[in-house]
């Protein structure tokens, strides 16, 4: 159970906040253009990473915005939160 | 007094006498007092059988710890609890307590016969024995099993106590009420720190609280007073909550803490008076200090099990905090010097004691003084078996090796009635490693202690593997005050004097004279696994401590291999010639004890395990005797039955009415998003499959919502409300998925689009009214509309009034028929119910609930998103092409819809199944199959709906089969548990396929 320091709001319990999955994953402008395998790289391939990973998350019962999170999956541990958009900081 | 209460001491008020049963028997102890102690007093050792061997077992130590004293409370009672540890539970004025595990009774139990075939029940037995033949699993080793194995009864009735959640915050937790516990509680609140100390017996103080030996001396007072002292000046710290009976379940990261405490278990059951049982407390700490102590070891000997066998430190408690002798003539088996505190007790009060230690010498100052005092102290010896069947009589000892590695020597009959045992102490680091921490192997004493792993959490005093009175007081004292960034500790120049241990010894497994498959040496009390069992699961090829502890049971019962985890480990390192530092621990789970369920639910039982959402029509259903249907957090009426009407007669009634004059459903549920901004028929064309930009103002329109991989995810009708405003409807189910969904969209993909999304699923309520004659009925409602085809067509919206309500009327359908959707706000929504129902009273207007809606919709071969898919189904698959737009560039799924494997032609496509048997109905879920005769059977797809349609006369049935689209009007089959349903695979659209009666 983290404290996530929610880019809007500040912190709060890991129970207000849903995570997305893999961050930095941005959908092509134009599918149609891509093969099958690029576009099953797009959709369905994942790193889950044992150790820092980029991760989206969203303060579902609390301002609903959806930002960015660096998390260590191996011990929890926290390096940043960011905004949508922001630039992903180098850990 | 009992023969065995021989003493007087501060915590048993010996002047308040307390009654209970024990296996049907009236007892007496006192207040204070546990069960273990009460029966101890009255000279009671044996307390249960064990799991496997059924072994007459006794009570073993004084606390969590306890493998063998697990008994039935208020047993044959709604209040009944099982594997209750009679060394925890406080005595009570009527406790009627129980053995467990020992069918027919305690002392005859027929499953003791275990013991006599026992060389015949190793590790790995049950899973080698009852494996074949496969048919005997249900009716002979099953129930076999069943009937042996397991402990307590669980309650045959819903728990009627009252539990408790709290949140709470902290500056500083500080867990465990014992010496370090207490130090460092103070320092943190005498700093302006908000503090919580939690402690899981009923008083402070732990060990040190009832040590009178004079070798351990804090600022020239005994350690027992000084730390009373201690105590009554920190309970009057302001800044410092103080919880006994309060036990750490969970240490979960970020300092995030479960804790339960006991209210109301120690009280008697006329004084619990309905009050709360237990609190779960929820602690979020910005610090923890953990002061959890250590648990003492056994020594692993032939038949060290036999009741009368009891840790040494536990013997002391009984002794001196409870004033009970667990036995007249001791005897104390050692390979520390802690245990002789235990043997001075017992001297000090007249009571016969000699001493058994396998080290060959210490010259400690407590080691002196019993031999000073004269007790008999047999150095360099072990025991080598022990006798008595319920109770121990009596010890054979011999003298070991030089090494210790072997017995030699004559063997020494020595007479006893209770043996105390004492191999050392394991750090509980259970609360360490929980959180994530960290251990490191210390030789010297052969302890697993703490690495410290963050700066958030601290650990103190004996869990840290401080063992020694000086180094408690000093370590915590200087770690704390580092930890909480603390100038002065205020226990900076305390003088501590203690006995200190200079020899030290350790053999996991004792060495006997007898082969070691003769010999029973137990390791798991609870599961009764042995050393030997251990030896066969490394012989065998397990390797791992997990696999051997999952083979053997070792460290797998209630107790958690409390006392058993650090021998099981010792032995594979001896067996295996391994690093004990490098095999690891096992993992340490939570709850650190058991919890009830009561405590872990709090009050989310009854009527508030879930949140339950009603219309505002809600009332009027019920008044109607509706049925109700759980859809997600909704009640929704499901039928609404006429006298004895079953749910088919009056889904029969229903769904005719609403096809031969008129029909009414609250729709209230269906979830509604607002949809605002100069982009937001961009949005709707970007989510949905086909096209919006050319819907005109005041428009309705069917969309329908793909996941990117394809797969149809929702539907519904949006209106067009004006230029940059739409109303979308979804699925009841899907609504809060679906805002989701959008705004991840909107926010992370599209942030460039001028969109606003508002939920306004509960600020509208809705009644659709259905059938040829729903035109009248809304021409009575709204007398000043003009409803003709032509002013207000098919799939379009209007404002207007009804008793000055605002409204929207959407002409939208649903069932086929011509139908309209009237949507107030939903403080009104009773008020415009009760009106159409007026209003449609001269043509039988009927209710009707989602059962008939779902047969409606089904006769006219609508699908509902989740019952006709199920997360693999394209709309190509449901033969909706129509609805994907060509001309789109994109839209969300719309390259899946391209996957070599979305276009495969032998994908389930939904068809229509008409059974041969017009009055036979599918059920729904059945499976589809081709052919009867090939095997294995190829089941090409299931029934996804399934209705006797009274409208047709015949049962019609949905349903995806392989390839389907091609497959109208052949035969197929439906295999039933004792019939083959013959059907043949019709259209989907089983009425009306022409469209007509929605212009009707
Ligand atoms: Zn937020």
């Amino acid at each position: 159970m983290f404290v996530i320091n929610c880019p809007y709001c500040g912190e709060r319990d890991q129970s207000e906040f849903s995570c997305g999955g893999e961050a930095h994953i941005v959908r092509p402008k134009q599918p149609t253009e891509l093969s099958d395998d690029e576009w099953a790289e797009y959709l369905f391939m994942r790193k889950n990473i044992k150790g820092v990973q980029f991760e989206r998350w969203n303060h579902t019962h609390g301002c609903r915005k959806w930002f960015n999170m660096v998390r260590d999956t191996s011990n929890d541990k926290i390096h940043a939160v960011y905004k949508m958009g922001e630039k992903p900081p180098v850990i | 007094m009992t023969k065995y209460r021989i003493n007087k001491t501060k915590f048993v008020d010996q002047t308040k006498t307390v009654s209970f049963t024990f296996d049907g028997k009236k007892y007496h102890g006192f207040e204070g007092d546990t069960l273990a102690s009460a029966l101890l007093s009255n000279g009671i050792h044996l307390v249960g059988r064990s799991f496997k061997y059924h072994r007459p077992r006794g009570i073993m130590s004084c606390g969590s710890e306890e493998p063998n004293a697990i008994c039935q409370i208020n047993d044959n009672t709604d209040l009944t609890e099982p594997n209750v540890r009679a060394t925890e539970i406080e005595l009570y004025e009527g406790l009627k307590a129980s053995s467990q595990n020992c069918w027919p009774s305690l002392n005859f139990d027929i499953g003791g016969i275990n013991n006599l075939i026992s060389p015949f029940i190793p590790a790995g037995f049950y899973y080698k024995t009852f494996m074949w033949p496969k048919s005997f699993w249900k009716k002979i080793y099953e129930p076999l099993i069943r009937l042996s194995a397991g402990l307590g009864k669980s309650p045959t009735q819903p728990d009627p106590d009252i539990y408790d959640h709290k949140h709470e915050h902290c500056d500083v937790l500080v867990i465990g009420g014992g010496i370090s516990g207490i130090i460092s509680a103070k320092m943190a609140a005498k700093n302006n720190l908000k503090t919580i100390l939690i402690e899981d017996k009923n008083i402070l103080g732990g060990s040190t609280i009832y040590q009178n030996n004079k070798n351990f001396i804090i600022d020239n007072q005994k350690s027992n007073e000084w730390l009373m002292n201690e105590i009554s000046e920190l309970e009057k710290l302001d800044n410092l909550i103080i919880k006994t009976r309060t036990s750490l379940a969970a240490f979960h990261s970020y300092n995030y803490l479960l804790a339960k405490e006991n209210i109301s278990d120690h009280l008697p059951l006329d004084k619990k008076n309905g009050s709360i049982r237990q609190r779960l407390w929820k602690i979020r700490a910005d610090k923890v200090i953990v002061a959890a102590g250590a648990i003492e070891r056994p020594l692993i000997f032939n038949n060290n099990d036999r009741p009368g066998i009891i840790l040494a430190n536990s013997v002391k408690k009984y002794l001196d905090f409870y004033g009970v002798s667990t036995g007249l003539n001791n005897i104390i088996f050692t390979n520390n010097d802690s245990a002789y505190e235990t043997a001075v007790s017992l001297f000090e009060k007249g009571i016969s004691v000699k001493i058994v230690d396998i080290r060959k010498k210490s010259s400690s100052n407590i080691v002196k003084d019993a031999e000073d005092l004269g007790i008999k102290i047999y150095w360099n010896s072990t025991v080598v078996n022990t006798f008595g069947y319920k109770k121990i009589k009596s010890i054979e000892i011999m003298n070991l090796s030089e090494d210790g590695s072997n017995v030699t020597g004559n063997k020494h009959k020595i007479q006893c009635d209770c043996l105390s045992i004492s191999g050392g102490w394991t750090p509980m680091v259970h609360m360490h490693t929980q959180s994530g921490g960290k251990l490191d192997f210390r030789e010297i004493d052969q302890v697993f202690v703490p690495t410290e792993k963050n700066e958030n959490h601290i650990n103190v005093g004996s869990c840290n593997g401080d063992f020694e009175l000086e180094e408690i007081v000093k370590n915590t004292n200087n770690k704390v005050k580092k930890f909480l960034n603390i100038n002065e500790g205020g226990f900076d120049k305390i003088s501590v004097l203690c006995s200190k241990e200079s020899e030290k010894k350790n053999i996991w497994l004792l060495p006997n004279t007898i082969s070691e498959s003769k010999t029973k040496s137990f390791i798991d009390f609870q599961n009764d696994s042995t050393a030997k069992d251990i030896k066969l699961a490394l012989r065998e090829g397990f390797k791992s401590i997990e696999h051997v502890k999952r083979y053997t049971t070792t460290g797998m019962a209630t107790d958690q291999g409390k006392l058993s985890n650090m021998h099981a480990l010792g032995i594979i390192a001896d067996t295996a010639g391994a690093e004990m530092g490098t095999l690891g621990t096992t993992t340490f789970r939570p709850p650190f004890t058991p919890l009830t369920f009561g405590a872990i639910v709090g009050r989310s039982v009854g009527k508030f395990f879930d949140i339950v959402r009603k219309t505002s029509i809600h009332e009027w259903h019920v008044q109607n005797n509706a049925k109700f249907e759980n859809v997600g957090q909704w009640k929704r009426p499901w039928y609404y039955p006429i006298s004895n009407e079953n749910l088919h007669l009056a889904v029969q009634r229903e769904s005719k009415a609403a096809r031969d004059s008129a029909g009414i459903l609250d729709a209230s549920t269906l979830g509604k998003i607002d949809i605002q901004g100069s982009d937001a028929s961009e949005f709707l064309n970007r989510v949905y499959t086909n096209a919006w930009s050319k819907l005109g103002i005041g428009k309705c329109r069917y969309g329908l919502m793909l996941n990117e991989d394809g797969m149809v995810y929702d539907d519904g009708v949006t209106t067009r409300l004006g230029e940059n405003h739409y109303l979308m409807t979804t699925t009841t189910g899907g609504a809060a998925n679906v805002l989701s969904k959008l705004e991840d969209y909107l926010q992370t993909e599209w942030p460039e689009l001028d969109v606003y999304l508002t939920s306004v699923t509960d600020h509208y309520s809705t009644a659709s009214i259905c059938g040829p004659n729903s035109k009248k009925i809304l021409k009575k409602l709204f007398p000043n509309k003009d409803f003709s085809d032509e002013a207000f067509p098919h799939m379009s919206y209007q404002d207007a009034i009804i008793d000055k309500i605002e409204c929207r009327i959407m002409r939208i359908s649903f069932t086929g028929e011509l139908s309209y959707e009237i949507n107030v706000e939903s403080k009104y929504g009773k008020s415009l119910w009760e009106n159409c129902i007026a209003a449609g009273e001269e043509y039988k207007i009927t209710p009707y609930g989602t059962e008939t809606m779902h047969l409606l919709r089904a006769e006219k071969g609508f699908i509902i998103v989740g019952q006709d898919t199920d997360g693999t189904m394209t709309p190509i698959d449901l033969q909706m092409d129509w609805i994907v737009s060509k001309k789109k560039y994109d839209f969300i799924g719309k390259r899946s819809l391209y996957r070599s494997d979305t276009m495969r032609e032998d994908r389930k496509q939904l068809v229509g199944l008409l059974t041969d048997d017009p009055n036979e109905i599918l059920e729904e879920g059945a499976q589809i199959v081709s052919e009867l005769n090939k095997k294995p059977v190829e089941m090409i797809g299931h029934v996804t709906s399934s209705y006797f349609s009274p409208n047709l006369n015949k049962s019609i049935a949905l349903a995806v089969v392989k390839g389907g689209k091609k497959m109208n009007g052949q035969k197929l089959f439906v295999p039933m548990e004792n019939k083959n349903i013959n059907v043949t695979v019709s259209d989907f659209i089983f009425l009306d396929k022409e469209n007509k009666r929605i212009n009707a």
